[in-house]
Parts: structure tokens; C-alpha cells; sequence
């Protein structure tokens, strides 16, 4: 199978993204995505090339992955292991070492946004917008129907957005209704809103 | 995007934030380069998964799988599904369909079935244990054109009260053809068990090398198990081809070994039909 290679290359950043958000650790998240590699290798060796060819690799690769991180979350090390959890701060992935203070601020407050979902939103809308795969694709991966993750995902992203605006709204020292304010007049807000998701 | 209500996000910090979409995606994580390597390291050489295919040959087409070590694995084309499900039980590891078997094992296999030898062909018989190694390595002596009882499998690699089990092994050999289990049948003249499709397939491959699977119930149920040469005085299993060449006037049937030195005969040295101290 010499289009393996290619293959780990093309998805990697999805199977390992996805396993990410399932652990605390990069470097357990690092073992799920190499044995979910693993797995879909000798999976594929049985294969005839037609089924290959018609597989779904992305939903089905996903797949792999949540039971594996389900798997290691419900019997490992970590239990509780989720999004929810604090990260490790010497971890050098998390949430990004190359990124700018600002990114990594975002980054933090959306991971914190997402883990106050309820689960079955936070998963179908992790998957579809933070690993861009298609409704088919996540319904796959879940092993649910297409109009059930569909829902979850719009419902998801309808809470996300209302946390989104409660929190701030919060920080907002002037209320002013259909304010248009531009960005230089509230620098110093900007700056709590970011520090505060600093967990 | 109801942005009304909310706070006027800050330039750029706050721009990405504002948009749940472009919020979720700053939480893309990409794999640590470490990890492509780590996986590939695990699997060693891709090369050496095992694959198969198709091949036509003058009976039936046939699968023919190899994998590192030589040719693994040969069937008969009608049930892959079969096919690779007895491979991975037997060998422990998949194997996948290709495009086609190359050249070289076309080759290799055409050759063993028209009983030529092919010097260099590896067979890899992993899986299997040493009896049954020592079973199909002694069928690989048995000449085109000719064949052994399981009795005499079994009494050449010194298990004389195993035919059963050499049977066995041969209904299992898993390179049919290449080695010619077909070549082995039962003492008293019926054909025997068959991997490769059961015994009126073993018939059809024995008919192509030129045995006549009736002759040989015929002389097996009249009890005649060798046949001697009243000229050179040497008898031979009835296939030998030793024994093919006695024209009809100087052939001589026996009915055991005993038989065969009481009439001053003795064993021919290129098929061996009983062992020299049995006939003593
Ligand atoms: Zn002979």
C-alpha cells in the first residue's frame, strides 16, 4: 500500500486535531492518532481496492479516532479526560507555541466556549467546524443520522453564539446599544476579556 | 451574525473571536511533525504487506498471493472473499488484491504445474507447523505425471501410522499447484480429499498430467498396488514412469511388497514403492 504514506500526510492534522481535544496531554493525543494510523492500515490491507476507493476515509478515520480517545478517556489514566479540562501549560501544542499572543488568546476562549456545550453539540460541532468535515462526514464519524448532527451542529453553534455575546457583554464598560465604536476606542477591554479565559 | 449588541471587538484580537466559525478554527491543532514518522516507523516496510491476484492457467484461474518471502498463498479464483479470510487466519497478517502477479511468479507457477522445477522459487509456508512442512516437502519430490498413496507420505517421513493426518495436510497445503498435493491419493484407488476445489478438481488436474484416475481405481479395487517389470525385474508404483514404460507383455502385478520379493523382484529406486526392510 505505497499510498499510505500520503495518506497519514493528508489527514494527520484531522486525526490528531481531533484526538487533541479529547486529552489533556499532546503526547496522548499524539499515541491516539498513531494507533488510529495503525488501525486504518490494516484495516486497508484487507481491503480490495474498490472498497477503498469507496470508503468515506476522513468520517471514517474520525471514527477511529473517537473510539480510541472514548476508549482511552473511559479506561486510561485520564477519566476525565476532555476538552473541558486545564491543559498542560508546559505542553509545547497547546494551544500553539508559533502563534501570536492574540491567536492564542482567541484560541483559549473559543476552547473554553465549546467545552461549555452540551455533548453531543460539542462533538458534532467540533467536528464540523473545527476539523471542516461535511454533515455526511460527521454523521459517520458520530454514527449518527445525518439530520440529528445536522441539528446538533446549528444548535451548537446557536449557544456558542449567545455564550459568546453574554460573555461579552460582561465585560462591556459602556453599554451602548447598536454601538459601531471602532476597535481603538476600547483597547483596555479587548485586553480583559482575553486575560480573563486564561485558565 | 447579530453583531449589534455586542461589545465592538478590538482590531484584529478580537475580529476572529467575533465570528463563532472563524473562532472554532483557531482551534485547529496540526500534528506534531514527529508523528508521520512515528506511525510509518511502526508499520517498517510497506512493501511487505502480502498481495494477490489473479492468474490464468490451462485449468482454472487462480490466485496466487507472495508476499516477502515468496509465494504465500494459491487458490482457486472463484471465492477471494474465502481467499483472504483463509490467509489471514493462516498467516496472521492481510492481503490485498493487486493489479496482477508479477512475470516472475507467473512464471514460477505456470512451470510447477507442467511438473517443471523452478530452481530459486520460495515458497513461504509461515504457519504451518513442522509436520506438515515435512508433508508437503516430501510431495514436492513426486514427479509430474505421478502419484503417491498418503501411506507412503507418511511412512517416507517416518510418521507411518499418520495418514490421516498427512491427508489433512495435504487438504490444507496452501500453495496447490506449486506443490502438487494432488499428486497424493488414497491407497485404495479413490482420489482423495482436495483443497483446491475437492476430488473431481483433483481429478480434472491429475487428467492434465496425464494419469487416468480411472486406470488407477481400476487396478487399486482389483488390489494391485505395484506393477514389475519381468524383464528388469524392478516393480514400481503403477504411475511410475518406470512403470509406464512396460509394454503390456512384461508387466507384472503385485499385490504387496512381500509379494513383489518373493517373485525375486525388487523395488524400483526412482519411486519407492515400500521400503526395503518392510519387503525383507
Ligand atoms: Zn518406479
Amino acid at each position: 500500500m505505497s499510498a499510505f504514506p500520503r495518506m497519514v500526510a493528508h489527514h494527520q492534522d484531522l486525526v490528531y486535531g481531533l484526538a487533541r481535544r479529547w486529552t489533556p496531554r499532546a503526547a496522548d493525543a499524539e499515541d491516539i492518532a498513531q494507533e488510529t494510523f495503525l488501525r486504518a492500515y490494516r484495516a486497508l490491507s484487507g481491503y480490495p481496492p474498490e472498497r477503498i476507493a469507496a470508503l468515506h476515509l476522513r468520517g471514517w478515520l474520525a471514527r477511529i479516532t473517537l473510539n480510541l480517545a472514548r476508549n482511552r478517556a473511559r479506561d486510561g489514566a485520564h477519566p476525565t479526560a476532555a476538552l473541558d479540562e486545564a491543559p498542560d501549560r508546559a505542553d509545547p501544542h497547546d494551544p500553539g507555541p508559533e502563534r501570536s499572543a492574540e491567536q492564542r488568546e482567541t484560541a483559549l476562549l473559543w476552547r473554553r466556549l465549546l467545552a461549555g456545550l452540551p455533548d453531543h453539540y460539542r462533538q458534532a460541532v467540533g467536528l464540523r467546524h473545527v476539523d471542516g468535515l461535511s454533515y455526511p462526514e460527521v454523521a459517520q464519524a458520530l454514527g449518527r443520522p445525518l439530520g440529528t448532527v445536522k441539528s446538533d451542529v446549528h444548535r451548537g453553534v446557536r449557544l456558542l453564539r449567545k455564550a459568546y455575546e453574554a460573555e461579552a457583554e460582561m465585560e462591556r464598560p459602556m453599554t451602548r446599544d447598536g454601538d459601531t465604536g471602532t476597535a481603538e476606542r476600547r483597547p483596555a477591554t479587548a485586553m480583559r476579556l482575553a486575560s480573563e479565559v486564561s485558565w | 451574525m447579530r453583531t449589534g449588541r455586542m461589545v465592538a471587538p478590538a482590531a484584529g484580537r478580537l475580529a476572529a473571536a467575533r465570528d463563532v466559525l472563524a473562532g472554532l478554527r483557531t482551534l485547529r491543532e496540526p500534528a506534531p511533525p514527529s508523528l508521520a514518522g512515528r506511525v510509518m516507523a511502526q508499520l517498517g516496510p510497506v512493501d511487505s504487506v502480502d498481495s494477490y491476484s489473479r492468474m490464468q492457467t490451462p485449468l482454472w484461474p487462480l490466485l496466487v498471493a507472495w508476499g516477502r518471502d515468496g509465494i504465500t498463498a494459491v487458490g482457486r479464483a472463484d471465492d477471494p472473499a474465502a481467499f483472504e479470510a483463509e490467509y489471514r487466519s493462516r498467516t496472521g497478517r492481510p492481503v490485498r488484491l493487486v493489479r496482477e502477479v508479477p512475470d516472475r511468479l507467473t512464471r514460477a507457477v505456470e512451470k510447477r504445474m507442467r511438473g517443471e522445477s523452478v530452481p530459486g522459487l520460495r515458497v513461504d509456508l509461515s504457519g504451518l507447523n513442522e509436520f506438515q512442512r515435512r508433508v508437503l516437502a516430501k510431495t514436492m519430490e513426486i514427479p509430474h505425471g505421478e502419484v503417491r498413496p498418503y501411506a507412503w507420505i507418511a511412512e517416507q517421513i517416518g510418521h507411518p501410522r499418520a495418514q490421516r493426518a498427512v491427508g489433512t495436510a495435504l487438504a490444507r497445503n496452501p500453495v496447490p499447484f506449486v506443490i502438487p498435493c494432488h499428486r497424493v491419493v488414497r491407497s485404495d484407488g479413490r482420489i482423495g480429499r482436495y483443497g483446491a476445489g475437492g476430488s473431481q478438481s483433483k481429478r480434472a488436474v491429475l487428467q492434465s498430467e496425464g494419469v487416468d484416475p480411472d486406470e488407477l481405481e481400476r487396478l487399486a479395487q482389483a488390489g494391485i498396488r505395484y506393477i514389475g517389470s519381468d524383464t528388469t525385474r524392478i516393480a514400481c508404483f503403477p504411475t511410475c514412469r518406470n512403470a509406464r514404460r512396460i509394454t503390456a507383455a512384461h508387466r507384472v502385478p503385485f499385490r504387496s511388497a512381500r509379494d513383489v520379493t518373493g517373485a525375486g523382484f525388487r523395488a524400483c529406486r526412482s519411486c519407492r514403492p515400500f521400503p526395503t526392510a518392510q519387503a525383507a
